[in-house]
């Protein structure tokens, strides 16, 4: 099966248990098996070429510009990480089936497990080191959700943070590293990174490389000093501890490290961090797991130290270390997911995973006290458990390694570390099975049903047949150490068996089970000292720099935003000036090469009244009625000021726009207050004043510059002017280059007014299901209203109109593409028209008429505009492409149809919907508990008692 | 005319940024409105200023206007009514929810309250 297909299984099939979800938990659990079986046996069916030596890979350019192509590849190392993934994947999947109980929800778990496992296989099969990034976030992000899966847990959030945020600054470290090898070797492809240690290891930007790389590696496999996220991601329900935290995710760093072993490994810098950080990691996880109570918290750290274990073995560059590491990736894989699914059982069926509050479960849980047994006892590295044999290779290989010129620190290190992981192992098995049975388990235990243990017992069984036969995973082993070493080493000779004679390691590993069984037996006396012990508590240092650096992130937030607008708007207008300035004084001035035009009459008049009513809004804008009067007029001025500069399509726009736009103020005039009071000082008002006139002038005369200058270049106007007919069929030129030659421009912005609006109404919405909704129901009008709520002149010249003015917008809709008209202009006019009747027969009666909700209006514009776009790809063309063609239906004269009306059509609709939501919107705050929704038109409000006081009041009519 | 046209847009700007520095927020809104104007009309002068040259194709015409910042204008002033009613609707919002239409965060009793309004 194609490499595509095996990673882009788990992915689409992720949609599956979510859509199953209605179906029941075994179709459920039964559908994500499946996906996974699929990808398993695509997997196998690329072992021949595998065990051959070859390498699978399939390649698809997405961005070559970037160098980021989805390339895949499939080698031994590859290989066997994905045979792991998707083989305890399936495992998992059989066991979560029967552990999680009736309330969880399934089809959610089920998703987020398979795009997890989608993004694991991901990472092992990636070629190019960009893709094989976008996947290793994925994994952060879907193991975050499935940590947090039960999201009622205060823990299970807390974890699923912590490793978010660990793992995530992980990634991003290592996105630098990534990026920075990739510039070394001029190629983000993987295989031909691989072939160049020299020139990595000789360029100065190595060790920063290194350094980010290996900071991702050691947050995602959990090394010191990053090791403390794992223990809290054990919050998660247990099949995702024994997926993520035994046999994958943690073990991506630990496959990134190998992967780059042949490139990166053998300096002395990569001896120095990664031998040590594992050899720390290893030690310390193994003494902090034999103190832990919590079952899964215990497991959970030995997972911290045998990937210590890997890591360090990994670290030391020799090529025996790495097939030790291959096999006991292999090893810890069997034996740590089986021990998670255990505890998972024990938790299961005795509601606790407190050591102390068990013991004796020997009688009554055999099934799992054998699975148990044999596991932890291959964990402590006993023999004829495949845990002995990766160990005794890790203890041989530490009596070669000199860290630090100190010959007796390697070894001695191993010995205690692994001290410690026989003691915790003894104390699993002592202190949870053995023993007395209690009479106080939170729950009756007993053996579950084979759906539960026959997953770990499958696992026990293959650690058990390695453990006894060990050459039977030395081929395998070999195959993949050789993928890993990548040539840069010769595969070790040594043969892999369970009696070596007595070498220094077996005295190494009696010398750990025996001290780790009298570890047991002073237990007491040693937990009462580690628990007086004073020592130093990750989570609480953790959260601690999360709030300092919260605090300092807050202190420069508040600094700089205040919340006080006018002060930005400011600073904002006096840099913009200063810029201004600066160009101003150092750039150039060419001289005028256009004549001033002379102004008749009419432009001086309605300049004057521009002017006059920018003037009045200065000085009477306190009057907010009479401001909104005001800057109708500068609309106005603008509008026929449009029409006199030969700009027909924006004097319509512009005029329509303004109707709607004193309607939206004056709707919300209804509740602001009427009058602005005085506050700021004289002195404020003249500094306020000073800018303002500096501004004005500045632009006064950039605008007077430019526009007394042509063009340094040609504009491309010309090339619209010429193919508008020719190449768009339309006259209008400047509705052919909204529909055609900009559609796409055109296309943005209906969408982001559609989206302008549902924020209105999503605002609206938010308003009115909060507290202020009781006040607006109950609000008492600051001024008399109508008595006449619809007048019944009004009322009846609006439903004449009506159809007339939809005509008009018709006929401005069809002409557009030749004549000043189309889709922008003729929306505006039938919203114009349908705001009359709100506002003339009032909400209700037109609400109850109204056939479509204008969300759904705006959707469909944008829908037929966009597919209009899409129709093109059908004959091969770019997105939005236009076509057009004259046909003639007699009687009719000839006339043109054009795709690019139908996009016109979405824009019209689109303009529609979004103005009437929004005016919508605004009008349905207006409603009242006192008022009566009246259907009737030309119905009188008894309330009004008073005679009208002010002339004022005839506002409320609306403009 | 283009003194007139140029005069007009600095006229514009003045007030609008004058009235953008008020403390409230209808004046804020009318001074963003009237900015719109200026920065439109500024936009369509790019093309030049034309008299009596529409850009509608004609077998026996052969001077236009310049057809490009005309249509960018067109969706701009679409857009901008768009961008209003949601700057009405928040402020509108804000004010309804707490009774004070100040664009300025009030100074709070408080440790908090850092009441630096210019």
């Amino acid at each position: 099966m194609s490499l595509f297909f095996i990673v882009a299984l788990p992915f689409f099939g992720a949609l599956f248990p979510g859509v199953m979800n209605s179906a029941g938990r075994a179709a459920c659990a039964g559908v994500t098996f499946t996906v996974t079986l699929a990808a398993f046996f695509g997997l196998l069916t690329n072992l021949p070429q595998i065990l051959a030596d070859d390498v699978v890979t399939a390649r698809l350019d997405w961005m070559p510009a970037l160098g980021l192509n989805f390339t895949l590849m499939l080698d031994g190392l590859g290989f066997f990480f994905a045979f792991l993934i998707l083989g305890i994947g399936l495992l998992i999947i059989a066991y979560a089936r029967h552990y999680l109980s009736r309330d969880d929800n399934m089809g959610e778990f089920f998703t987020y497990l398979l795009l997890f496992q989608g993004a694991m296989v991901g990472i092992v099969l990636s070629d190019n080191i960009l893709l094989l990034l976008v996947f290793w976030e994925l994994t952060s992000l879907s193991s975050f959700l499935l940590i947090g899966y039960w999201k009622h847990l205060p823990e299970g959030r807390q974890g699923a943070r912590m490793a978010l945020t660990v793992t995530g600054m992980g990634g991003l470290a290592m996105i630098g590293g990534m990026l920075i090898l990739g510039q070394i070797v001029g190629s983000y492809d993987l295989s031909v990174i691989l072939q160049n240690r020299e020139l990595i290891q000789a360029d100065p930007l190595y060790v920063p490389a290194l350094l980010l790389i290996l900071l991702g590696c050691f947050t995602k496999s959990a090394q010191f000093p990053f090791h403390f996220w794992l223990p809290h991601a054990m919050a998660a329900p247990t099949p995702v501890s024994a997926y993520l935290h035994s046999a994958t995710m943690v073990k991506a760093g630990i496959f990134l490290m190998a992967r780059m072993w042949p490139v990166l490994s053998g300096t002395p810098e990569w001896f120095a961090i990664v031998t040590t950080a594992g050899l720390v990691t290893m030690v310390l996880g193994a003494l902090i797991a034999i103190f832990k109570h919590d079952l899964k918290a215990l497991l959970a750290f030995s997972t911290v130290s045998h990937l210590g274990l890997i890591t360090m073995l990994l670290g030391t560059g020799t090529a025996f270390g790495a097939m030790a590491a291959v096999f006991h990736i292999l090893n810890h894989a069997t034996f740590k997911a089986a021990l998670f699914m255990s505890a998972g059982i024990v938790d299961h069926e005795t509601h606790t995973r407190d050591i102390r509050r068990l013991g004796g479960l020997r009688h009554l849980m055999p099934v799992t006290f054998v699975i148990v047994t044999l596991a932890a006892l291959s964990m402590a590295g006993i023999p004829f458990l495949n845990g002995f044999l990766s160990k005794e290779m890790m203890l041989e290989e530490t009596t070669h390694t000199v860290l630090f010129g100190l010959p007796w620190l390697v070894p001695s290190l191993a010995v205690i570390g692994s001290l410690f992981s026989a003691a915790y192992c003894f104390r699993l098995i002592g202190h949870v099975f053995m023993g007395p049975v209690r009479d106080d388990y939170p729950a009756s235990p007993h053996d579950p049903g084979p759906g539960l243990w026959m997953p770990p017992a499958i696992l026990v069984v293959l650690v058990v047949a390695i453990g006894v036969a060990p050459f039977l995973a030395e081929p395998f082993v070999k195959l993949v150490t050789a993928s890993l070493l990548g040539g840069e080493a010769d595969v070790p000779k040594a043969y892999f068996k369970i009696w070596h004679g007595l070498v220094p390691a077996l005295y190494m590993s009696v010398a750990a089970v025996v001290g780790g069984l009298l570890l047991m037996l002073i237990y007491k006396p040693l937990l009462h000292l580690w628990e007086t012990t004073p020592r130093p508590e990750a989570k609480t240092i953790f959260e601690g720099l999360i709030e300092a650096f919260a605090g300092l992130a807050r202190a420069v937030t508040a600094g700089l935003h205040t919340g006080a607008f006018t002060r930005y708007a400011f600073i904002g207008t006096i840099t913009i000036l200063a810029a201004g300035y600066h160009a101003w004084t150092t750039g150039t001035l060419a001289g005028t090469t256009r004549e001033l035009q002379s102004a008749g009459f009419v432009p001086v008049a309605g300049w004057l009244m521009l002017v006059a009513a920018c003037g009045g809004l200065v000085f009477l804008h306190r009057n907010r009625l009479l401001s909104l009067i005001l800057i109708g007029i500068v609309g106005l001025m603008v509008s026929v000021g449009f029409v006199f500069l030969s700009a027909p399509d924006l004097a319509m726009t512009q005029f329509t726009v303004e109707v709607v736009t004193i309607i939206l103020l004056l709707l919300a005039l209804n509740f602001l207050p009427k009058r602005t009071p005085i506050e700021s000082t004289v002195l404020l008002r003249v500094r306020d004043a000073s800018i303002a006139i500096a501004g004005g002038l500045a632009s006064f005369a950039l605008a007077f510059h430019y526009m007394l200058r042509d063009a340094v270049d040609a504009p491309i106007s010309g090339f619209h002017l010429a193919n508008s007919y020719k190449g768009g069929g339309g006259t209008n030129v400047v509705n052919v280059i909204l529909v055609d030659f900009r559609g796409f421009d055109t296309y943005g912005e209906i969408i982001v007014l559609g989206i302008a609006a549902l924020l209105i109404y999503a605002l609206t919405e938010t308003l009115l299901n909060g507290p202020v909704r009781a006040r607006l129901l109950n609000r008492t009008p600051d001024r008399p209203v109508a008595g006449d709520m619809h007048p019944m002149m009004m009322v009846v010249l609006t439903r004449v109109i009506m159809p007339v003015v939809l005509m008009v917008g018709f006929y401005i809709f069809l002409r557009g593409h030749n004549e000043p008209g189309g889709g922008f202009i003729a929306g505006l006019v039938v919203s114009i028209a349908v705001v009359m009747q709100y506002m003339a027969s009032g909400f209700a009666w037109t609400t109850a008429r109204l056939r479509y909700p204008y969300h759904g209006i705006i959707g469909a514009g944008v829908l037929v505009a966009g597919l209009t776009g899409i129709g093109s790809w059908f004959v091969g063309k770019p997105f939005l492409t236009s076509d057009f063609t004259y046909v003639r239906i007699p009687p009719f004269e000839k006339f043109e149809l054009a795709t690019a009306a139908l996009f016109d059509l979405g824009v019209f609709l689109a303009v529609v919907g979004a103005v009437m939501l929004s005016l919508e919107s605004f009008s349905r705050l207006a409603r009242r508990a006192d008022m009566e929704d009246s259907e009737h038109p030309m119905d009188i409000d008894p309330s009004r008692d008073d005679p009208p006081q002010d002339k004022a009041g005839q506002m409320s009519e609306g403009g | 005319m283009e003194f007139l046209v140029a005069s007009a847009i600095g006229a514009m700007t003045t007030a609008g940024l004058y009235l953008v520095l008020r403390l409230r927020t209808f004046p804020v809104i009318l001074g963003m409105s009237l900015l719109t104007y200026a920065v439109n009309v500024f936009l369509f002068a790019s093309g030049r200023l034309t008299i009596g040259a529409p850009p509608i194709l004609r077998d026996d015409v052969s001077t236009y206007t310049d057809p490009l910042p005309q249509a960018l204008v067109l969706t701009a002033i679409v857009i901008s009514f768009g961008m209003t009613a949601v700057i009405v609707m928040i402020s509108l919002g804000a004010f309804l929810g707490s009774d004070d239409d100040h664009v300025d965060d009030q100074a709070e009793p408080g440790p908090q309250s850092d009441g630096d309004r210019s």
